[in-house]
């Protein structure tokens, strides 16, 4: 038999979103469970950090936290179906707020699946988890504020920064630069960050054309070189974690979760606050998540007092969005031969042939192997415009054991 | 808008509209295909993708086993992501009542000369290390094949457009008066024949019996052959209203595709938890092992099934103008080349290579689909 | 500080140190060759995309992104 847990408010996801969810219903009701894939609460941005800005740390405790847990299935109404280490676990919710976070965009180009390169928040995780990046030679590239964080965090670590190659153009960021310091604490951020980073070039209108052993081709103005490297760590901006909430019914505009002014989702009793609803970052997904927590609990009041905090939150996640466009131009870093799903090696002019993602994975497989579509799915939409189609469960990969315990 | 004229009308291209549309090209009709999805993208595509020489009924064995040699024909012209692999079926025998069974089922084919193997308890082990321990044998039929399906009805599509057929997608038929077809976007095409290759949709006595599947990741050696519990006949032929067997099969990935189920008067496509958990509780109780594989992605589709387990093949009693490829439950994948070799006899008045009289769908004199 | 092996070599890290970062101090480059052959090593790092995954004590396909070292742990990648 599997174990089971019964919450009024559940969260999934135990980023700033789902704290700051889980925090505030805290306040009204004492039966509140987050549940999260990590090893610890903070998310992929506090990563194994104490500090969490914005979070009522009190009432932490106050929470129940099931970590090591991961969402795979919603098995009936009000039920989901999660796996902790090697026990299935069903959870059933009250009220649910999805609060699942965000990964990274690769684009395929040549040589972006060879082992020294990487993600750029992929490399920063690896590193967290112990590696020693001290007196590695590192070129970040990509797009979007990603980048620098990235390289702040390798540098205080010992990693020697090449180079930060940004693919939106100059004007482009300044404009966003200039958004972004109208918010003192923001201005804050940058300025320490590049404190961090000085001595960094940090080029815009920049992009990786090709990767090979030791080193990355790099594109500006026309004019491209070759720039040394033990690793690149590649990342075009972040695309949300929609799985759940697509499998649960919620409906999906733009590829991100649509929600009402109280963040619920399209299904009755299901909230989603943070990057599922827009890519932001840390603060707008704490106020999303401080008004579902409370709208969850019926503080419909309270919540309403942070409506402006939330609409300033969208007017930077605009921002942010129109700052760090990808360039049509990335579309034609992918060669006919350069392989977009790297679970079964299919290449961009196999998937090219068909035109919708059911024909696509069908034919190709393309979508089909173990990182179900989350790698690919968002290279195929950027590439030919086509958005992924059905989530099927399992949206992780369970073993069989722990599908087929009795319900 | 005047309606264009084609000999041939193939409604489905799953599988066996497929072969249809094959079939006729190359007997130089001319061919269009309407396809409301995607090429094999129904039960062709939701399926485990058997090729296999049935023994439930004369029947069903001489359509299977000439379908199969027509798969034979095609095999080495067939491209790699066909994954056509002759893996073999073993079916497993859990106890003496079943090793009877195996008996029965060897004579069957051997008689017929179709080669099959008894193993006992040991050369089960060692045909398959990872069934459990304790099982009484098993019979394995080394012909027996398995490919991906849907790229195979994506082969056979290709080809009849090599010889000029046509193929619309995204749309459906909405209509078929006095041999004109009509199309959902606004399209007419006269043809001389219909062929009605919808599966679980065709409607009248066929009914959609659901079935779920589940596969994992890469585990190469795993599984070597295909392997069937003997009591998958009671599941496959029994009426009960939801019913599980052990079936595994490897894929030439090295990936497991589990099954099998079926289910009937379930119309939607839900993936259940309690009837997957069921057929994957079924699937360890044969190898206990599989439990720590990893489950990628688990599905379902609908088999079109007839009250007596055969397809329905051949001209429908209500228009003789429609020529019925449906009903096939779960050997679609198998008999559809067969199904497309017997119509085209019958439309080129040739005998055919096998008796047709047991599939024609006259044998229901009513309620047949049209 | 505790030891795995990493293909039979052993590594010494610290407590809480991942199974993809223990293979990359120990000089591997390779964790798992795709379906046509190619070397892969980490992508993500944060379990999506099963770049990383190798065998850890006898069980293939495990994401070493995710899975932190245990004492005499035995990791095999592939070569």
């Amino acid at each position: 038999m599997k174990d089971s847990l019964a919450c009024e408010i559940v969260v999934v996801g135990a980023g700033p979103a789902g704290l700051a969810a889980a925090c505030t219903a805290a306040g009204r009701t004492r039966s509140v469970a987050i549940v999260d894939g990590n090893t610890a609460p903070g998310g992929q941005i506090w990563r194994g950090e104490v500090r969490m800005p914005g979070i009522d740390r009190a009432r932490i405790s106050q929470v129940r936290l099931l970590s090591d847990t991961l969402v795979v299935d919603c098995p009936g109404d009000h039920s989901l179906l999660a796996v902790q280490g090697d026990r299935a676990v069903e959870i059933r919710y009250e009220k649910l707020i999805l609060a699942t976070g965000a990964r990274e965009r690769f684009l395929p180009f040549p040589g972006w699946t060879l082992p020294t390169v990487v993600g750029t928040g992929g490399l920063q995780a690896i590193v967290k988890g112990g590696m020693r990046i001290a007196g590695k030679r590192v070129v970040i590239a990509g797009s979007g504020p990603l980048l620098l964080a990235v390289a702040a965090y390798l540098c205080r670590q010992g990693a020697r920064i090449a180079m930060i190659a940004e693919q939106a153009p100059r004007s482009a960021v300044f404009r966003f630069a200039r958004t972004v310091a109208r918010s003192p604490r923001k201005l804050l951020q940058s300025i320490s960050l590049m404190q961090s980073l000085t001595g960094t070039p940090y080029r815009t209108g920049c992009w990786p054309i090709e990767a090979v052993e030791g080193a990355v081709t790099l594109s500006r103005g026309g004019k491209t070189w070759s720039e040394p490297c033990d690793y690149l760590a590649c990342g075009f901006g972040l695309v949300p974690n929609t799985e759940l909430a697509a499998l649960l019914g919620c409906v999906l505009q733009d590829g991100f979760v649509a929600v009402d002014t109280c963040q619920q989702t399209t299904q009755p009793g299901v909230f989603c606050a943070g990057e599922p609803t827009g890519i932001g970052g840390v603060e707008p997904a704490i106020v999303e998540g401080r008004i579902a927590g409370y709208c969850a609990t019926g503080r419909m009041d309270e919540a309403a007092r942070l409506f402006p905090e939330r609409d300033r939150g969208n007017r930077f996640r605009r921002a942010l969005e129109e700052a760090f466009r990808l360039r049509p131009e990335l579309a034609g870093l992918t060669g006919p031969d350069t392989i977009v799903c790297r679970c079964e090696d299919v290449t961009f002019a196999r998937i090219a042939k068909h035109g919708n993602w059911r024909a696509i994975k069908l034919q190709t497989r393309c979508g089909m192997g173990p990182c179900q579509g989350r790698v690919c799915g968002p290279a195929v939409e950027f590439l030919l415009g086509i958005p992924p189609d059905s989530v099927r469960p399992p949206i992780f990969p369970v073993p069989v054991g722990l599908l087929s315990e009795d319900l | 808008m005047s309606a264009r004229t084609a000999d041939v009308v193939v409604i489905g291209g799953g599988i066996v509209g497929a072969a249809c549309a094959e079939a006729f090209s190359a007997e130089g009709s001319s061919v269009e295909l309407i396809e409301e999805r995607g090429i094999g993208g129904g039960a062709s595509g939701a399926g485990m993708g058997h090729v296999t020489v049935m023994d439930d009924s004369e029947a069903q064995f001489a359509l299977t086993r000439l379908s199969v040699a027509l798969w034979e024909e095609l095999a080495a012209s067939l491209p790699a992501e066909v994954e056509y692999s002759r893996c073999g079926a073993l079916w497993v025998a859990a106890d003496d009542e079943e090793m009877a069974e195996v008996a029965r089922k060897q004579r069957f084919y051997l008689s017929r000369g179709v080669r099959a193997e008894a193993l006992d308890a040991r050369q089960v082990a060692e045909a398959e290390p990872n069934l459990r321990p304790g099982l009484a044998g098993g019979l394995l039929v080394p012909g027996d094949r398995v490919l991906y399906a849907p790229c195979a009805a994506a082969w056979l599509v290709n080809r009849a457009m090599g010889r000029g057929a046509r193929v619309h997608l995204g749309v459906r038929a909405t209509a078929n008066d006095a041999g004109v077809v009509t199309l959902s976007d606004g399209g007419r095409i006269e043809a001389r024949h219909v062929v009605d290759a919808t599966g679980a949709a065709s409607g009248g006595l066929v009914r959609p019996r659901k079935g779920y599947l589940a596969i994992t990741d890469r585990y190469p050696g795993f599984v070597r052959h295909q392997l069937i519990e003997l009591g998958y006949s009671k599941s496959a032929h029994g009426h009960d209203d939801e019913s599980v067997a052990f079936n595994v099969q490897p894929r030439v990935t090295g990936q497991v595709l589990i099954g099998s189920s079926r289910q009937y008067g379930v119309d939607d496509s839900l993936v259940g938890a309690h009837l997957l958990s069921r057929m994957l509780r079924r699937a360890r109780l044969y190898m206990p092992r599989i439990a720590t594989l990893h489950v990628l992605r688990a599905w379902t589709g609908f088999r079109a099934a007839t009250p007596d387990g055969l397809p329905l093949i051949g001209p429908s009693p209500r228009n003789a103008q429609v020529l019925l490829a449906t009903g096939h439950e779960g050997l679609g994948i198998t008999a559809s080349l067969g199904t497309a070799r017997l119509l085209a006899d019958w439309v080129a008045g040739r005998t055919p290579p096998i008796p047709m009289e047991p599939y024609l769908p006259n044998r229901f004199p009513a309620e047949v689909p049209s | 500080m505790i030891e795995i092996l990493v293909n039979g070599k052993p590594v010494r890290v610290a407590f809480g140190t991942t199974v993809a970062a223990a293979i990359l101090m120990a000089g591997e480059v390779v964790f798992r060759r795709s379906v046509r052959g190619e070397a892969r090593g980490p992508l993500c790092g944060i379990g999506i995309c099963f770049e990383c995954c190798v065998t850890i004590d006898g069980l293939p396909n495990q994401r070493s992104c995710q899975v932190p070292c245990r004492d005499g742990a035995e990791v095999v990648t592939a070569c």
